[in-house]
């Protein structure tokens, strides 16, 4: 064969590398934009100052931030692997940046499992801040019941990000950002975070969330059945809807 | 099938009720160049995207390096370099961040400081990818392209929206892949791109193969066809090489094979004759004129 600076000598770097690389593009470029910054910290510090230290809003029980806390850290899931990812994913869309790196060594799978880590990490970040926040000025969580919690957040995890890839991959980015911000909108007014929501918001991914955090992380109870059968669902439903109707270009 | 880099057999792409791609068939040979020109919607894309594997062909068949691009799509891509008309680079990183990246994912990549010394990207590297003009991202659209020392390339209008200087650059970039054993397919609506570049070209039309041909009779096909002579009314320019009439008084139009010599001839004419010559213009071939030309000659068996 020939030699010289453009010889080809294509080979595949370790796919460890390759999805390390992306995941920190995809975590630098979220950190650049600024909304989605304001989305994923500024919104959830001000409801849990707001709501938890304030009597603006009406809430149940005697203890404000038991009952405060845990929602906003179930908000916080639904602002990053929902809002967040569907907005940002629309973009990468119509801009063609999927179509281009799936046809890349990195590949259509391990755009996904990137795309999949940076949320999940991004959470993990979110979530100890938030938490650390509450505990400062006064939530005192129990510990008896952490992995249940997990559990659910891992549910939720998967229905949010299945919904956003689903938003993404039928509308238009424009149309995303707009569904995406009054989806977020909605489920903040009736998901049960800053007041009372009725029993039947159970439901909504957002409310359901919040009631099974707040049993496990604010009381040390497990987490309502209908809470699991409520996040299972979606979690189902979401997933197997974006995988048959998830668009790359 | 033979073991070109690129063989498409009969392969037909449909959007809806719209013939694309209506059974094209063609090689590009390893090593070498090949250029499919043809206007906007002669479905050149269409037929790039197949062998890229972003689409299956609705008929017929296609192999890249061997391989079904669609099927063994993950096998292929890391021995490909894609460059895309638009897009595909998010808009927010930098130049210098998007090049590392596609560098990452090889296991032996070019080195990106020089790819963007010789694509005149350097100064660009913190720069976002939405901020740099048409041909700034296309010039990374290339790079990216060639950073994980590809076997073969597919280029779709790699010189759209370039100046001067940049096209010269990606040209003289592109003449180094096949000398250094890369296989190219490109495409291009621009004549002298195609002669300039490719070993072979292909003129694509409507959906489907209209010429092949090489740069050569491409260049035979697409000579000056037309003269037009300003000078004093009422001349008679006569000659067996070339015929002349006078459109409107001083204007003429002058036909016939023109080559320098023949030009030279016209001139001389005119010069002989005492005339006043106010203005020359020559008019070249259009696309339309060349595939019509070759066409023409293939039917009489000189083409392949």
């Amino acid at each position: 064969m020939s030699s010289g600076t453009f010889a080809p000598a294509p080979a595949r770097a370790p796919m460890r590398a390759i999805l390390r690389s992306q995941i920190r593009m995809e975590l630098v470029l979220t950190a650049r934009r600024g909304e989605a910054v304001v989305l994923a910290m500024g919104v959830p510090l001000l409801v849990l100052l707001g709501a938890g230290l304030t009597d603006v809003t009406t809430v149940p029980g005697d203890d404000r931030l038991a009952y405060v806390v845990p929602g906003v850290l179930a908000l916080t899931v639904m602002s990053t692997a929902f809002t967040g990812q569907a907005i940002t994913t629309g973009y990468e869309r119509s801009y063609g940046v999927l179509k281009r790196l799936g046809a890349s060594p990195l590949t259509r799978p391990g755009l996904l499992i990137s795309k999949t880590a940076a949320v999940l990490s991004l959470i993990v970040v979110q979530l100890l801040v938030l938490a650390a926040v509450g505990i400062a000025v006064g939530w005192r969580p129990e510990a008896g019941q952490l992995l249940p919690a997990i559990g659910v957040t891992v549910l939720a995890t998967a229905a949010y990000s299945g919904l956003a890839l689903l938003l993404a991959s039928v509308l238009k980015p424009e149309t995303t950002t707009g569904a995406a911000t009054l989806i977020y909108v909605l489920m903040l007014a009736a998901g049960g975070i800053m007041f009372t929501a009725p029993d039947v918001a159970v439901v909504l991914p957002l409310a359901a969330h919040a009631e099974a955090l707040r049993a496990t992380l604010s009381h040390g109870a497990a987490v309502p059945v209908n809470d699991w059968l409520s996040l299972a669902a979606w979690a189902v439903v979401c997933v197997t809807a974006a995988v048959k109707k998830m668009r790359w270009e | 099938m033979s073991d070109g880099a690129v063989e498409v057999r009969e392969v037909v792409v449909r959007y809806g009720a719209t013939t694309a791609v209506d059974g094209v068939s063609l090689t590009v040979p390893r090593g070498r160049v090949l250029a499919l020109l043809g206007h906007n919607g002669a479905g050149k894309t269409s037929l790039l995207q197949v062998c890229e594997g972003f689409r299956p062909a609705d008929g017929g068949e296609c192999r890249v390096l061997g391989l079904d691009p669609v099927r063994d799509h993950d096998e292929l891509m890391p021995r490909l370099g894609i460059m895309l008309q638009s897009g595909g680079v998010y808009p927010w990183a930098t130049a210098g961040e998007i090049l590392r990246l596609f560098a990452s994912f090889s296991a032996n990549p070019l080195n990106p400081d020089m790819l963007m010394d010789r694509l005149g990207l350097r100064k660009f590297e913190r720069t976002r990818f939405r901020r740099l003009s048409g041909g700034e991202q296309q010039r990374l659209s290339l790079a990216i392209a060639l950073v994980g020392r590809p076997e073969l390339v597919f280029l779709d209008e790699p010189t759209a929206g370039m100046d001067t200087e940049a096209r010269h650059t990606t040209w003289q970039l592109i003449n180094e892949l096949r000398d250094h054993g890369v296989s190219v397919l490109l495409t291009t609506h621009l004549l002298d791109e195609a002669e300039r570049l490719a070993d072979d070209v292909v003129i694509m039309r409507a959906g489907r193969v209209a010429a092949t041909g090489t740069p050569a009779e491409l260049t035979a096909a697409a000579g000056i066809d037309l003269l037009e002579v300003r000078a004093d009314a009422g001349l008679k320019p006569e000659s067996v090489h070339f015929k002349a009439v006078e459109t409107s008084p001083g204007e003429y139009a002058v036909s016939g094979a023109l080559d320098a010599a023949v030009i030279a001839e016209v001139l001389t004419w005119f010069a002989t004759s005492g005339a006043q010559v106010t203005a020359v213009n020559s008019r070249r071939r259009t696309l339309e004129d060349v595939y019509l030309a070759l066409t023409k000659d293939n039917r009489a068996g000189v083409g392949r």
